[in-house]
C-alpha cells in the first residue's frame, strides 16, 4: 500500500464492514506545522476495548476466511516511518474514530494519490452509505458529500456512471482549486 | 476545463431520465471487485477504474459495479467476479487494467468467457 489514498479506501471499507450509514474523512495539510492529518468517522458498530488494543496487532482480525488483518497496521507503520502516529477511539454502538499524522514533508511520508478514484470506488461499492471527504490546506477547504448530491439528483442512484464521473472531476477540481500539494 | 457546477448534476438528472424512460431500467450483468487490503494492495482498485471507464465509453447502462470485501484467497487478487444474469458467477485471478478492459468487452458484452484469466466457477458463498 504506497499512497495514502488506498489507505483510506481500505480503512473505509471496515467502517461499511461495521454497518455505518455515515463514513467521514477528512485530510488536513498543514504546512505550518509540517502535519498532514487523516481522520475517519463512522457511525457503525464500534468495537470494545478488547477489540481496539487488539485492532493494531497485524495477527489479529474478525474475518474466518484468513489468519492475518494488515489494514490498520499498516496504516499505523506508513504513519510511524514520518513520525506521525495512529489514534483509535472507539465505542460499541457509537461508531469508530480514527486520526493518523503524517510529517508532511517527512521523505518517506507516502502521497496523498488518487483520492478522487478512492472516493469513486467507495460510492461505486456502498450506494447505501453517505460519504463524505473534506480537505483543508491552510485556509482554503474543499467538501464533497454524497448526501448533497443525493438531494440534487433525486431517484439517479448515486453509482451511475454519469454521477460517478461527475463526483471524479469534482474532486480532481476541488482539490486543484485548494492547491493541494500533498 | 468549464467549472463544474451543481447544474451539471442537474443536467445528468435529466439525462438519466431521458434513458430510462426508453429502457426497462432491467441490469444484465453485476461485476464485483474484491477490494479487501490485499485486493487494494495489488492493483484492484486500478482494474476498479478501467472497468468504470470502460462502462463509461462503451455507454452501457445495464451493467452493474460493486465491491465486496476479502474472500481468502489474497495470494490471487486482484479478483473479479462476473456475473451475468441467470448464469453462473465467474472469478478471474490476477486482474489488471488490460485484463479487465479485455474482460468487458469480450464477457460482460459479447457474453464469451476469458477461459486463461479463469479462477473459479460459481460463488464462494453458499445462497
Amino acid at each position: 500500500m504506497l499512497e495514502i489514498a488506498l489507505h483510506i479506501l481500505d480503512i473505509a471499507e471496515n467502517s461499511t464492514r461495521a454497518g455505518a450509514r455515515h463514513v467521514n474523512i477528512h485530510v488536513d495539510e498543514d504546512p505550518g506545522r509540517d502535519l498532514l492529518t487523516l481522520a475517519i468517522t463512522d457511525d457503525g458498530a464500534g468495537m470494545d476495548r478488547e477489540t481496539l488494543t487488539k485492532a493494531l496487532d497485524p495477527f489479529y482480525t474478525t474475518k474466518k476466511v484468513r489468519r492475518v488483518g494488515l489494514g490498520l497496521p499498516m496504516l499505523a507503520q506508513a504513519a510511524a516511518s514520518t513520525g506521525g502516529g495512529l489514534i483509535l477511539n472507539s465505542e460499541p454502538g457509537k461508531g469508530t474514530r480514527l486520526k493518523v499524522t503524517f510529517g508532511l514533508r517527512h521523505l518517506d511520508r507516502q502521497p496523498l494519490g488518487d483520492v478522487a478514484g478512492a472516493m469513486v470506488t467507495l460510492i461505486a461499492g456502498n450506494p447505501d452509505i453517505d460519504f463524505s471527504y473534506c480537505h483543508e490546506r491552510g485556509e482554503k477547504t474543499y467538501v464533497l458529500s454524497t448526501e448533497e448530491i443525493r438531494k440534487e439528483i433525486e431517484d439517479v442512484p448515486i453509482n451511475h456512471v454519469e454521477v460517478l464521473r461527475y463526483i471524479r472531476s469534482h474532486i480532481a477540481e476541488g482539490m486543484n482549486e485548494i492547491g493541494s500539494e500533498a | 476545463m468549464a467549472k463544474i457546477t451543481i447544474e451539471d448534476l442537474k443536467k445528468i438528472k435529466e439525462r438519466v431520465h431521458a434513458e430510462t424512460a426508453l429502457r426497462d431500467g432491467h441490469l444484465r450483468v453485476k461485476v464485483t471487485v474484491h477490494m479487501g487490503t490485499c485486493g487494494i494492495a495489488s492493483g484492484a482498485k486500478e482494474v476498479m477504474d478501467s472497468l468504470l471507464k470502460e462502462i463509461e465509453e462503451a455507454g452501457v447502462t445495464d451493467v452493474a459495479v460493486t465491491t465486496s470485501g476479502c474472500m481468502g484467497l489474497c495470494s490471487r487478487e486482484p479478483l473479479v467476479t462476473v456475473e451475468i444474469l441467470n448464469q453462473e458467477p465467474i472469478k478471474y485471478e490476477y486482474m489488471n487494467p488490460n485484463k479487465m478492459r479485455q474482460v468487458f468487452k469480450r464477457h460482460v458484452l459479447e457474453g464469451e468467457i476469458q477461459n486463461p484469466f479463469v479462477l473459479a466457477r460459481g460463488s464462494e458463498t453458499q445462497k
